[in-house]
């Protein structure tokens, strides 16, 4: 991979990631992800301390599919959406074939009645790799939140 | 009181629960008062969340801060979170290791027991100021609890005439706990959750064993339930603290019974792409695939498949509930069986594919019942009966819990 381009492709693949999740395509989210993938989604607390357990742990992106399939015809909630806004990826040193980032994050809900609350504040601690067609997709990402509380339940992915 | 002034709920009724129990101020001062810093004992947290002498945990008997921290190795202590000079609490983060307990405010310094130890210029400077000569904390001081532990969960109560833990628990429930807690445990995970609804809404949920498999539709949704499940509920005579259980009958997967059913369900489109998040090993050895005890007044630990969680409910006001989770895993757990458990993760909790309902449908109730606090809830399959049954068609552990909370509120 040429390191010149990484960062315009690892903003190019953030974007794209919340853009499917914002715009309701939640079908194609979990196209960002390799096939052997971990998705967790935790809080900076359990990040530091090493606590394994995430409130959404996905390790193969077929898990990440069946959640989201799960939210179509399972689960219930009421109605919402989310807007991300995010920060600009700070790309470090690459290991292996991975390029490692970290990526600020701000999520609002946006409640069927118009409600916004700040739902979620928090870094990406990513890892990215080519797949076979070269394109970027996350190998590995972890949603580490500031906020430790959930308000009322976390039905859509961060 | 106020709670007189709203309409009557008779005496001994359990079938129905008035509205007006979930939305008065009168009524959560009245909790307050007669159940948290009451004659219950409140889960407070777990031994392994202090392991050595000094490491503290906060916590609260329903509004009531709460200082809960280890003085040797088997002595645990609690006392209330409040400087007894100017009321600031002595301890404001969510835990550490301290030698003593010191108001950041004055320096009023305060061993593990809650005892006043020392006070800043206590005779003053230069022979100026200071306290008088006579002055004497008396009973002014922060309350102490008694502090007693089942199975590692530290529970806490201000009442010296409370009965002791494994009596107000029982031997049934200590034994279901008991159940679990098969090995050294360690925390895999802490989160927290605010509902806006009433924190009787979340208990009476905790206990619910009717609504499971009609709110909560992922496991019929994708065919999970394939095998014959037996179950039932688990209700102690007072009511107060009950178990929700079921069970997989053991069918061998070679039978010609079980991969008929397997092929039915794999011409469904509702199959899980990856079925590795449901496989799970039966590490209690009774084929029990979920066991959740309910305490009163606000305390759930429940075992799903191989997913172990403890919740701590805390009431924030009349329409507002806190729930503080600790996940759990097996200090002995393999790589592959931790690995097992982190993904089951994904069924429970505040974002759980089974159970992400129970965080907004005690609000659901909340706003439906707005304006009509005269009138009452159902609480009637089953009949009217608070006992042990064989079914989960049945509400009885609901009923438990009202008798149980009629009798502290002396309602």
């Amino acid at each position: 991979m040429q390191r010149s381009i990484d960062l315009a492709e690892v903003v190019k693949l953030n974007h794209g990631y919340a853009r499917s999740i914002d715009e309701d395509a939640l079908e194609t989210w979990p196209d960002f992800f390799a096939e052997d993938c971990l998705y967790r989604i935790t809080t900076a607390d359990n990040y530091a301390r090493g606590y394994e357990a995430g409130l959404m742990y996905a390790d193969t992106r077929a898990m990440l599919e069946d959640r989201v399939k799960s939210l179509r015809i399972a689960n219930v909630y009421e109605r919402h959406r989310y807007r991300h806004i995010l920060g600009m990826p700070a790309v470090s040193e690459a290991s292996g074939a991975d390029i490692c980032s970290e990526t600020s994050f701000v999520v609002i809900r946006i409640m069927r009645d118009g409600t916004l609350t700040v739902f979620a504040t928090g870094k990406y601690v990513d890892r990215m790799r080519q797949d076979e067609s070269g394109r970027l997709v996350f190998s590995e990402r972890i949603v580490v939140c500031d906020n430790s509380n959930v308000d009322a339940l976390l039905a859509i992915p961060l | 009181m106020a709670i007189e002034a709203h309409n009557a709920w008779s005496a001994g009724v359990l079938t129905r629960v008035p509205n007006w129990i979930y939305q008065s101020p009168d009524v959560y001062a009245a909790e307050q008062k007669n159940i948290f810093q009451g004659s219950a004992w409140t889960f407070l947290c777990l031994e392994i969340d202090i392991p050595n002498r000094g490491d503290y945990r906060t916590a609260s008997l329903g509004d009531m801060p709460v200082i809960v921290v280890r003085e040797d190795e088997t002595t645990i202590r609690a006392f209330e979170n409040r400087c007894a000079h100017r009321g600031a609490l002595l301890a404001f983060d969510d835990g550490g290791t301290v030698e003593d307990f010191t108001c950041v405010y004055h320096n009023w310094r305060y061993d593990f027991c809650g005892n006043l130890k020392s006070i800043a210029f206590r005779n003053g400077i230069q022979g100026k100021g200071g306290m008088p000569k006579d002055f004497d904390i008396g009973e002014r001081g922060p309350r102490k609890l008694r502090t007693e532990s089942i199975c590692g969960f530290v529970f806490g109560t201000l009442a010296k005439d409370a009965p002791p833990l494994r009596e107000f628990l029982g031997e049934e429930i200590v034994s279901l706990i008991a159940r679990v807690c098969r090995a050294p445990m360690e925390i895999i995970g802490r989160f927290k959750q605010t509902l806006p609804n009433n924190w009787k809404l979340f208990m009476e949920n905790t206990r619910d064993s009717y609504h499971a498999s009609l709110l909560h539709v992922f496991f019929t949704t994708f065919r999970l339930n394939r095998l014959s499940q037996r179950g039932g509920l688990v209700v102690g005579e007072s009511g107060a603290h009950t178990v929700s259980w079921s069970a997989l009958d053991k069918v061998p997967s070679t039978s010609a019974e079980y991969n008929s059913e397997q092929l039915r369900a794999d011409k469904k489109d509702f199959l899980l792409k990856d079925p590795s998040l449901i496989e799970s090993f039966d590490e209690f050895g009774d084929g029990v695939t979920l066991q959740v005890i309910s305490m009163f007044p606000g305390c759930a630990f429940a075992q799903v498949q191989n997913t172990i969680a403890v919740r701590r409910i805390v009431p924030k006001g009349i329409d507002q509930t806190e729930v503080y989770w600790t996940y759990l895993g097996f200090k002995d757990d393999t790589r592959e069986r931790r690995r097992i458990r982190l993904k089951q993760s994904n069924l429970i909790g505040p974002a759980g594919l089974v159970s992400m309902e129970d965080g907004i449908i005690g609000n659901f109730v909340q706003r439906g019942i707005a304006a009509a606090g005269a009138f009452d809830t159902i609480v009637e399959m089953g009949g009217d009966a608070v006992e042990t049954t064989d079914t989960r068609a049945s509400e009885a552990s609901i009923r438990g819990f009202w008798k149980a909370y009629r009798q502290y509120m002396g309602m």
